[in-house]
């Protein structure tokens, strides 16, 4: 996983609630069996028309946003499916981060997975950063994990919090797997305890 | 344990699972089933391939192919789009590789992995259930902590059958009072949904109860739970009781004679505590719900079928205002519009939400002695092989067939547009799937969530139609 500590760049707008994964990767699209390449079908249903020229209207398709690397929205961003897909066709169109009011839990855990930050501010501040990322060449800001905080064009600084061990994990670039073998005796264990109280539950 | 603080089902869960607590209060959770399909799990092998890992306990993994699966006979014959047959033939390529137990294509007990999970007796209560796609909340219904995770922690269970978990809040949800009729689990839960709304249940994990939840037969309980993750919940689940067990014994894969009976014993231990702390409790009357219909493209965007759409303009707030009326463009529909008068090109009949034999029943009970309405294209999709063997054992194949529905091969089929099964552009459909979301059932396509018994009254009638005025034909 690529190391995530402190991004500057092109925030886009999409003023929207509930903006599911369905909509992130239409599902005809899942069916890669690679983690890359999914970035030209980001938003496919919004960014294409029929005949799958461009859609001038979608933020995506105007400058400077086609190099958008943060994304604002509003809440229960990432609704839906468990798709991981999700995250990986954010990363690999360029965007890091998502600031919302509220994710998903499986969308906001498949995130850090892959280093894209999903960030949660209050409604208040999104709809002011919403503002911020109108600002086209300007919507520039700031996500700083290393010290928890976004940086608005105009220099304001608005402190979040982070989960420390995903934190961790997510600024050195960290496989968790790796991680959990650190602790392989005590899944031994548990295993033999297990199989001993709960027989029924080994084939 | 005397003197212990009362728990929840969930905490009870959670805490015989807790293999170790890392020092932010982040556990590492034992798994004891690992469900997996052919969509969420090329690029966890390949991970696993790549850093030189197996798959730990392939005894408590299990394969099976379902969302790129066409319901016709082309599975006979070879699976025609090459991106789906390479996705099936990655999976069948990983399961030899890494030694996975595996129901092929051509098993009648291939179906939907949330269908076969409970069917065959593999998710159990008091289990930790995982796999790599939201609607695992579907086997909570057995009374097992069950959900969806991505890819990156498919492959961490595949590695080391454990997962890095924060504890979820627990959440209850109460139903009680008896349900009128025409009215289903697939109602409730979308009348829960339309209460708490899509956010509700987020960072929770929600337990249903009360007598109308108790009333429902496993199937019912399996719908209900299939749609927490719609509520944003992370699981939903029912305490296991004598149906349950009883179920259980019934699965052919399940535990029999003295493992049964030992397992019976633990799983009575289950159940809530008196005194449990819920974070969160929302109640219900079961006697106030209809039978629901979406109108939008949220599941929380849900009414009783005898109401009318609604007006962007009594909206609370100017940013609901403008979000009514972009779903009532996409959806087609007009403010005022009686949603009974809405017409329907599609009705689908399946999904891991309601596809059991007891969805088909119900919707073979309305279709009995009637007809399809013209122009109108019904296909039911049973969730597995042996429901369907079941089904045309019932004759239902037959009632359905000559009321005018298609009777289709398993597979996730219309729920997701992955697979053959998809709305054109404009076309509307009467769905008993889980997700209303834009483009769901195929770019441009229109969902309308209802219940089995819904989705065939509006077959027959050709448009949302009131389930109670389609009551079943006494004799036919």
């Amino acid at each position: 996983m690529q190391a995530f500590t402190v991004l500057t760049g092109i925030a886009a707008p999409m003023p929207q609630a509930n903006i599911d994964t369905d909509k992130i990767i239409p599902a005809r699209f899942l069916k890669s069996i690679e983690r890359s390449g999914f970035g030209k079908n980001l938003f496919a249903n919004y960014r294409y028309m029929p005949d799958g020229s461009e859609n001038p209207d979608f933020v995506l398709n105007q400058e400077p946003y086609r190099k958008a690397e943060v994304l604002i929205a509003f809440e229960n961003f990432g609704c839906g499916s468990s798709r991981e897909h999700a995250p990986w066709a954010l990363l690999d169109f360029g965007i890091r981060c998502v600031i919302a009011p509220d994710f998903a839990d499986i969308f906001h855990n498949n995130s850090f997975k892959n280093g894209v930050l999903p960030v949660k501010l209050p409604r208040a501040v999104c709809e002011q950063l919403m503002e911020d990322s109108r600002m086209g060449e300007n919507a520039r800001i700031t996500v700083d994990l290393e010290r928890e905080v976004v940086v608005r064009p105009n220099g304001e600084e608005i402190p979040f919090k982070i989960d420390p061990l995903r934190r961790h994990l997510m600024l050195n670039g960290l496989d968790d797997i790796g991680q959990t073998m650190q602790h392989v005796s005590a899944i031994d264990s548990y295993e033999a305890k297990q199989r001993a109280a709960q027989p029924w539950l080994n084939r | 344990m005397s003197g212990q603080k009362p728990r929840t089902l969930f905490d009870k869960i959670w805490d015989a699972h807790v293999v170790e607590t890392l020092p932010d209060g982040t556990a590492l959770l034992y798994i004891d089933l690992h469900l997996t399909h052919e969509v969420t799990t090329p690029q966890a092998y390949a991970g696993l391939r790549a850093a030189g890992r197996g798959v730990r306990r392939p005894d408590l993994t299990l394969a099976v192919v379902d969302h790129n699966i066409a319901t016709d006979a082309s599975r006979y014959t070879g699976i025609v789009d090459p991106e789906s047959r390479l996705q099936v033939e990655t999976l069948e390529k990983n399961v030899v590789e890494f030694g996975v137990p595996y129901i092929p294509l051509l098993s009648e007990r291939q179906g939907i992995v949330h269908v076969i999970g409970p069917e065959l007796g593999r998710s159990l209560p008091g289990m930790t259930i995982v796999c790599g796609d939201s609607h695992t909340a579907t086997h909570g219904a057995m009374g097992a902590l069950a959900f969806g995770i991505g890819t990156s922690e498919v492959e961490h269970v595949l590695a080391t059958q454990t997962l890095l978990q924060k504890p979820a809040k627990n959440m209850r949800v109460w139903v009680e009072g008896t349900l009128p009729v025409g009215c289903s689990a697939k109602d409730i839960t979308l009348a829960i949904i339309g209460k708490i709304g899509t956010a509700g249940g987020t960072g929770h994990v929600i337990e249903y109860a009360g007598d109308a939840i108790r009333g429902l037969d496993m199937a019912g309980r399996m719908t209900l739970c299939n749609m927490a993750i719609e509520g944003g919940a992370r699981a939903g689940m029912v305490a296991p009781d004598e149906k349950t067990f009883e179920y259980v014994a019934n699965t052919p894969d399940g535990p029999k004679g003295a493992a049964l009976d030992a397992a019976i014993a633990y799983w009575k231990t289950l159940p809530s505590d008196e005194g449990a702390h819920f974070d969160k409790e929302v109640r219900l009357r079961a006697e106030e719900i209809a039978p629901q219909v979406t109108w939008g493209t949220s599941p929380e965007d849900v009414l009783p079928i005898t109401a009318s759409v609604p007006d962007p303009a009594e909206a609370p707030n100017e940013v609901r205002r403008a979000q009514m009326q972009r779903m009532l463009d996409y959806m087609g529909l007009e403010a005022g519009q009686k949603l009974q008068d809405v017409k329907v090109d599609v009705v689908f009949i399946g999904s891991c939400t309601n596809s059991r034999i007891e969805d088909m029943r119900a919707a073979a009970a309305i279709a009995k002695g009637r007809q399809v309405a013209p122009g109108v294209r019904a296909l039911v999709v049973p969730g597995s092989g042996l429901v369907k063997k079941q089904a045309e054992a019932e004759g239902l194949d037959v009632v359905l067939r000559e009321a005018g529905f298609e009777w289709r091969e398993p597979s996730c089929s219309m729920c997701l547009g992955m697979n053959p099964d998809k709305l054109t552009p404009g076309q509307r459909c009467a769905s008993t799937s889980n997700r209303n979301f834009e483009g769901r059932q195929g770019p441009g396509g229109r969902t309308h969530l209802v219940s089995p018994a819904m989705a065939a009254a509006a077959a027959l009638a050709g448009h949302l139609a009131d389930v109670r005025e389609y009551q079943p034909k006494e004799s036919v």
